[in-house]
């Protein structure tokens, strides 16, 4: 029964991996085809990347996302820091289930229904106050940082409540001011979580396509727009390569993070023995 | 444990504890003391404030825009309030998307398609996904980081360019149909792209992680000793499954299927890519009233029905969300 049980978890484990990852690795496959029909190997072949990198719009859509993502990763990080902290620490204050509301509702809400709102909401601004000058990058940014500032403050949210509060306590005993506490303590501990909220944060803005196309203007074409425009025609081996690059970097990414946390784990295993022989 | 994120953490401290120290830092502090501004009120105030600013109010402007009324100009909507040439006030609001939404088949269609479309598609996430976060919650501590990556790992990845990955999957010329027919399973290729079998892979395929990663973090918690007990009191695995693990791990189920569901229905990316002309998803409707028709008013109402639509899963997953961070 129980051999039975194992094989059937085992099984689906691996169609799972295998349904997760075959459309990943066929994609990277097909961008070293040297044939245009996508489907239909006619070699080995790198002219797709060469293609790639002397398309002008698909580079200067990729540098505008980069400008975006980056700048909007920082904010989101700021703001969703600040409100992560408020919903962790903050038990009671007016408006809490407002807030803690406002913070939930994005990680679901449908993307064509925050990239309408927000577009008329800029469009009725702009009538009222003269600003956003028209719609672009800072538009595009700051629908960015309002959705994914929600992601960042879950995540700090969750790193906080697992936090051992008596830290802060013992450095407030010692007379540290709150700010001091927050900049000395508490944010130090939790600079994984800001690390881990900034990558989400620059993933969520450099993928994002819908939001992006109702509140960009003419000019200002987001990496998934340009990718969006040629896709709907059909498949095109030089959007493989470009996929194959970002799955790269994201691959190398993960391997380095891979070996970070082994590293940090072999310091605290070897600190630990150190402790214990000390003990002894 | 703490001392393992030392080196990250350092750094941060370089940075900001001078920063806090330093003449500019307590200037700060005081000018904002002054203002009547305490710690406790700045801190809750600037992410309330940014958040009501461009993520509530826009609402408001959505629900105001469904009441007028669609003209030729810029911005294609006509004002509710109008000041008559005798100084009257007049208020117009107009019901006529809304009556055009209710008239019209399309829109009812619409919702009904993609409610059954996100309800499948949930319910083969969590076919698919809980065996998948059970086998990993149960494999040994050095294999369950690694496994756990790469379930996270498609998530970094353009979601664009995976959804896009299927249409190279699924074409009549594509490789599924290419390896049946070389099998020779099958004699003619089998039309999958541009239906609502294209679909429904598509979502499946994007919203799992969303499934497993809750699930997951659910059953790892699970008491083993619970599963023990059953066992030592002559109970078969299954039924142990069934009695306590299955149960225990609602709360993972809730979380993962809302993670799914809410998204899914609004979903525009993966009908417009895999799906054919005739799969009406509503995300879709909103987004050729806006983009294809210039309908602003039109398009406003059909995300408020949307949204009066998802109202009750997104104000239950609300709840949830708060009772589990609160335990």
């Amino acid at each position: 029964m129980i051999a039975k049980r194992f094989n059937f978890i085992l099984a689906s484990l691996l169609f799972g991996y295998a349904f997760l990852y075959i459309p990943i690795i066929s994609l990277i496959v097909y961008s070293f085809n040297k044939s245009k029909l996508v489907t239909v190997w006619g070699g080995f072949s790198t002219k797709w990347y060469g293609e790639l990198f002397r398309n002008e719009q698909i580079i200067d859509a990729a540098l505008l996302s980069l400008r975006i993502a980056m700048v909007s990763a920082i904010f989101a990080v700021a703001f969703g820091t600040l409100a992560g902290f408020v919903m962790a620490r903050m038990k009671r204050f007016k408006g809490r289930t407002l807030f803690s509301g406002m913070i939930t509702a994005p990680l679901v809400m449908p993307e064509v229904i925050t990239g309408l709102s927000l577009l008329l909401f800029f469009v009725a601004l702009q009538k009222l106050t003269g600003w956003p000058e028209g719609r672009g990058v800072t538009t595009i940014s700051i629908a960015h940082i309002t959705f994914s500032m929600a992601y960042v403050a879950v995540i700090v949210q969750s790193r906080l409540a697992d936090m051992d509060p008596s830290l802060e306590e013992a450095a407030m005993d010692l007379g540290a001011k709150p700010v001091k506490v927050f900049f000395a303590i508490t944010l130090p501990i939790i600079a994984p979580a800001l690390i881990s909220g900034w990558l989400l944060a620059f993933t969520l803005s450099i993928d994002d396509l819908v939001i992006a196309s109702f509140v960009s203007g003419p000019g200002s074409s987001t990496l998934p727009m340009v990718i969006f425009s040629k896709v709907k025609l059909g498949v095109s081996p030089d959007i493989n390569a470009l996929a194959s690059i970002i799955i790269g970097i994201v691959a190398f990414g993960v391997i380095l993070a891979i070996f970070a946390m082994k590293r940090q784990e072999a310091i605290r295993s070897r600190d630990m023995q150190l402790i214990a022989a000390a003990n002894d | 444990m703490k001392q393992g994120y030392a080196p990250v953490g350092k750094l941060f401290t370089g940075i900001f504890e001078p920063f806090a120290n330093s003449i500019v830092g307590r200037t700060i502090a005081s000018i904002l003391g002054g203002l009547g501004f305490t710690g406790r009120t700045g801190v809750i105030a600037i992410p309330y404030t940014w958040l009501a600013l461009f993520f509530l109010i826009p609402f408001a402007f959505v629900l105001k825009i469904s009441f007028a009324e669609s003209i030729l100009a810029i911005p294609p909507y006509s004002d509710l309030v109008q000041w008559s040439e005798d100084a009257m006030l007049t208020i117009n609001l107009n019901l006529d998307n809304y009556l055009f939404l209710l008239e019209d088949d399309l829109y009812w269609m619409a919702y009904l398609n993609s409610a059954k479309i996100a309800l499948i598609a949930t319910f083969f996430c969590l076919l698919i996904g809980y065996p998948m976060a059970y086998g990993i919650a149960r494999a040994d501590p050095t294999k369950r980081n690694i496994l756990l990556m790469l379930i996270i790992l498609p998530f970094w990845t353009s979601f664009l360019l995976r959804v896009y990955a299927w249409i190279g999957l699924l074409k009549n010329n594509g490789l599924v149909n290419n390896i049946l027919m070389g099998l020779g399973i099958i004699d003619d290729p089998i039309v999958m792209m541009q239906t609502d079998f294209a679909v429904y892979i598509g979502i499946i395929y994007s919203y799992l992680p969303f499934m497993i990663l809750p699930l997951y973090a659910n059953l790892e918690k699970l008491d083993g000793t619970l599963l023990e007990a059953a066992a030592d009191l002559g109970c078969r695995p299954f039924k142990a499954f069934l009695c306590i693990t299955l149960p225990l791990s609602v709360p993972g189920i809730i979380a993962g299927s809302m993670l799914v569901f809410i998204p899914a229905v609004g979903e525009f990316v993966i009908p417009a890519l895999l799906g054919g002309p005739d799969t009406l998803m509503i995300g879709r409707v909103l987004w050729d009233e806006f983009f294809n028709n210039r309908d602003w008013p039109v398009a406003s109402a059909v995300a408020i029905a949307m949204l009066l639509f998802l109202v009750v899963p997104i104000m239950f997953f609300q709840q949830f969300q708060n009772k589990q961070t609160e335990n």
